[in-house]
């Protein structure tokens, strides 16, 4: 787009971050974060929000699948080659590095992992989630590029699991993220994971595996819960 | 040779090239994941990957800078292709000879340069701190390996008297005994070892090895970008490998012996990977000002009089 | 142990002195002379090394118990003092000009039961848990199981087969366990 259409965009999305801004959450953002005057070195004055700025102020937006042949083929290129990111959440990562020694390993199923959620596109969330963790996942789960699978690992993110009377994990995971594949057991075993992955690989070739898009049809709900948990927000409302 | 069919062939040498460089990875993947008692990925995995990215519904772009990193590595790769002459069947200007001319020693050196320069620059754009520290080390770690291999280059060029690499290559046919392995033991030798910073693996692999920074330089980039540039790596590893055995083993008359060589020369990178570990950017930067260095030097010398 | 617990009931008042092995010995001071008696014994007696410090809520008796558990590595023995303060706003007296490491014990402290030590180095910081603001989580009448109902959209239909709920359902079928069923008996 050309530099007139940014600089629009920029002005447009800076006045409706105002508004979101000076109703909420004014208490939590940090001293470098706030809404500040620049003076640029022709002399002029900018106005700046860090928190909003470039697209942050945007909606996710549904990206339908193309459908038809075309589609199955790619759905067969996803689920041949799945990008987990190295992000481990809980105590259930402990579970990951068996799967890269020779006894199970998961590179003959096309699965690698990641090191940054920009080239990745599964993010297994593994046992119990902390509110401050839940934090720093909704953030990396937003920037990742759609289509993006969730596997959820262990009966913490199902119903609780042991910690259900604990005042900082959560208990139901699919209220804040949309989850595409479940895998019981406290802690699953390794093989377990690895047929969380086979159900995963046959969704996707289903086409089912679709719930980026369920995301963003039901932003706001989920971003009601989100917000109803985590009371130092101080991040977009959306992180891409 | 029209210009059409020139560029017909240069194209389907091209799309050789990147399969067979696609394929060669995925090999030695798999010899790697065969040493660590692993069955390893699928041979049809580099594809796939491709195919994937390539698929990816949302991207993010930081501005216009930011294509400039995949653009110029893949305009990089395709550069010394086009300028290297693959295939040696004893006609200047043959089916595989692309659009070589008398001066494209300089060039193709150019060109290997061409692609960081253009990631520094896509890098620096995306914002990310830790790409800029990733290119600022692999700019660095590359131009220390450009020292010996530009002496070693020079110290050949300066021995047959030609700048083309066409003529480089004709002076090796006829025997084993005519390659410059043997006749110019001290160039040779010298790009032999800086062979093993330019393929990038260990113990020189510290700007894209995924356990460091993030993934280095290519912290932000995502999917169509992603696959240009691994694409532009594959093309790259073949054309690096080609451009040594052109230089050093007697180039090839024929496809199955460019196979053959340039699998030959990256294994012996790999080779040395899987056994030592990875240097630090210092260490491995004053490895290059010493033994290779000297290298580079000698042979200089041995034909400036 | 039993020369250096004379030596301190000559200087300080010890209320409850408990042996507990021939290197593990706890005793109560009042709240005031308490920063008092840890300097004496750090400085005089050797005992230099701080293990922790922590918090045990006694709420029938309306008290919390501070403990400083200090360690002498010459003589390899171990000596606790504890201090009773008061559960409506509490506040000691901080020890960071003793040893710098207890700041984290402190801050730990005023996040979980409240107490605040003036003067702690980023004492008004949280600790762990993020944008709490409910009351200290580890006082006993906090009642979590209640909070994570309230707070966290349980999914419900929960059975558990834990064993030591069966027997005690089965033994003792009519006693309060948890705080909840405590606060409804009364």
């Amino acid at each position: 787009m050309s530099e007139l259409d940014l600089n629009d965009k920029m002005s447009e999305m800076l006045a409706k971050s105002e508004a979101n801004v000076e109703n909420s959450e004014k208490t939590f953002v940090r001293p470098e974060d706030e809404i500040r005057e620049v003076v640029a070195p022709d002399g002029s004055i900018i106005k700046v929000n860090p928190l909003y700025d470039y697209f942050s102020g945007e909606r996710p937006q549904e990206e339908k699948p193309r459908g038809g042949i075309v589609e199955k083929f790619l759905n067969w290129a996803r689920a041949e080659s799945i990008w987990v990111l190295g992000f481990g959440t809980g105590c259930g990562s402990i579970e990951i590095p068996p799967l890269v020694t020779p006894r199970f390993d998961m590179f003959r199923y096309g699965v690698q992992m990641r090191p940054t959620p920009r080239q990745s596109n599964a993010f297994i969330i593994s046992g119990y989630l902390s509110v401050k963790t839940l934090k720093r996942v909704i953030r990396t789960y937003e920037q990742m590029p759609s289509p993006k699978y969730i596997l959820a690992l262990g009966s913490c993110t199902i119903n609780g699991g042991m910690y259900y009377d604990s005042y900082s994990t959560i208990n139901r995971l699919d209220k804040y993220i949309p989850v595409d594949v479940y895998i019981a057991g406290c802690m699953p075993r390794p093989e377990a994971l690895l047929h969380g992955f086979v159900k995963l690989k046959q969704l996707i070739k289903e086409g089912k595996a679709e719930k980026a898009n369920e995301y963003a049809r039901n932003f706001d709900e989920y971003k009601a819960n989100q917000k109803k948990i985590i009371k130092d927000w101080n991040m977009p409302d959306y992180n891409w | 040779m029209s210009i059409y069919a020139k560029l017909a062939y240069s194209f389907i040498g091209l799309m050789i090239v990147l399969n067979w460089g696609m394929l060669m990875g995925a090999t030695m993947r798999k010899i790697g994941a065969r040493m660590a008692g692993r069955h390893g990925i699928p041979f049809k995995q580099p594809w796939l990957n491709l195919l994937k990215n390539i698929s990816t519904r949302t991207i993010i772009t930081h501005g216009v800078m930011y294509y400039i990193g995949p653009v110029f590595r893949l305009t990089g790769g395709i550069g010394i292709f086009l300028f290297m002459p693959v295939i040696f069947t004893g006609d200047p200007n043959g089916l595989w000879t692309n659009f070589s001319f008398s001066g494209d020693l300089i060039l193709i050196l150019y060109f290997q340069v061409f692609g960081m320069l253009g990631m520094a620059l896509g890098a620096g754009e995306g914002g990310h701190p830790y790409s800029a520290m990733g290119i600022a080390r692999g700019l660095a770690q590359h131009a220390a390996v450009e020292l010996p291999l530009t002496l070693a280059i020079l110290s050949i060029a300066i021995q047959y008297d030609t700048f083309s690499v066409y003529k480089i290559v004709e002076a090796q046919q006829g025997g084993i005994m005519n390659w410059v392995l043997f006749t110019n033991p001290f160039a040779a030798a010298a790009i032999i070892l800086s062979m093993l910073g330019a393929l990038g693996h260990s113990p020189f692999n510290l700007v894209k090895a995924p356990n460091e920074i993030l993934i280095g330089p290519a912290t932000e980039y995502e999917g169509t970008y992603l696959g240009f540039m691994m694409s532009a790596g594959a093309i790259l590893h073949v054309m690096e490998a080609v451009l040594f055995m052109n230089l050093v083993f007697g180039g090839a008359t024929s496809w199955i012996e460019l196979i053959v060589k340039s699998f030959l020369i990256y294994f012996w990178s790999v080779f040395v990977g899987m056994v030592f570990p990875r240097f630090k950017i210092e260490q491995s930067i004053t490895w290059f000002f010493k033994v290779p260095f000297a290298l580079g030097v000698l042979a200089i010398l041995m034909y400036s009089f | 142990m039993k020369e250096l617990i004379e030596k301190l009931s000559s200087k300080y008042e010890l209320q409850e002195v408990t042996y507990q092995r021939n290197n593990l010995v706890f005793a109560a001071i009042n709240k005031d002379s308490a920063i008092d008696a840890v300097t004496y014994l750090r400085d005089y007696e050797g005992y230099t090394h701080l293990v922790m410090m922590s918090c045990v809520d006694w709420i029938e008796e309306g008290k919390l118990q501070l403990l400083y558990l200090l360690n002498s590595p010459s003589q390899k023995n171990d000596i606790g003092i504890r201090v009773y303060i008061e559960r409506e706003n509490p506040e000691m007296v901080s020890a960071h000009h003793l040893w710098k490491s207890i700041w984290t014990y402190q801050r730990e402290l005023r996040e979980a039961f409240g107490i605040n030590f003036p003067g702690s180095p980023r004492i008004e910081e949280n600790f762990v848990v993020e944008g709490w603001d409910d009351m200290p989580h580890m006082l006993r009448d906090f009642d979590t199981h209640e909070y994570a109902e309230k707070t966290y959209f349980p999914r419900g239909n929960r059975k558990t087969n834990d064993p030591a709920e069966y027997m005690r359902a089965k033994l003792y079928p009519n006693q309060p366990v948890t705080a909840k069923q405590r606060k409804d008996d009364k």
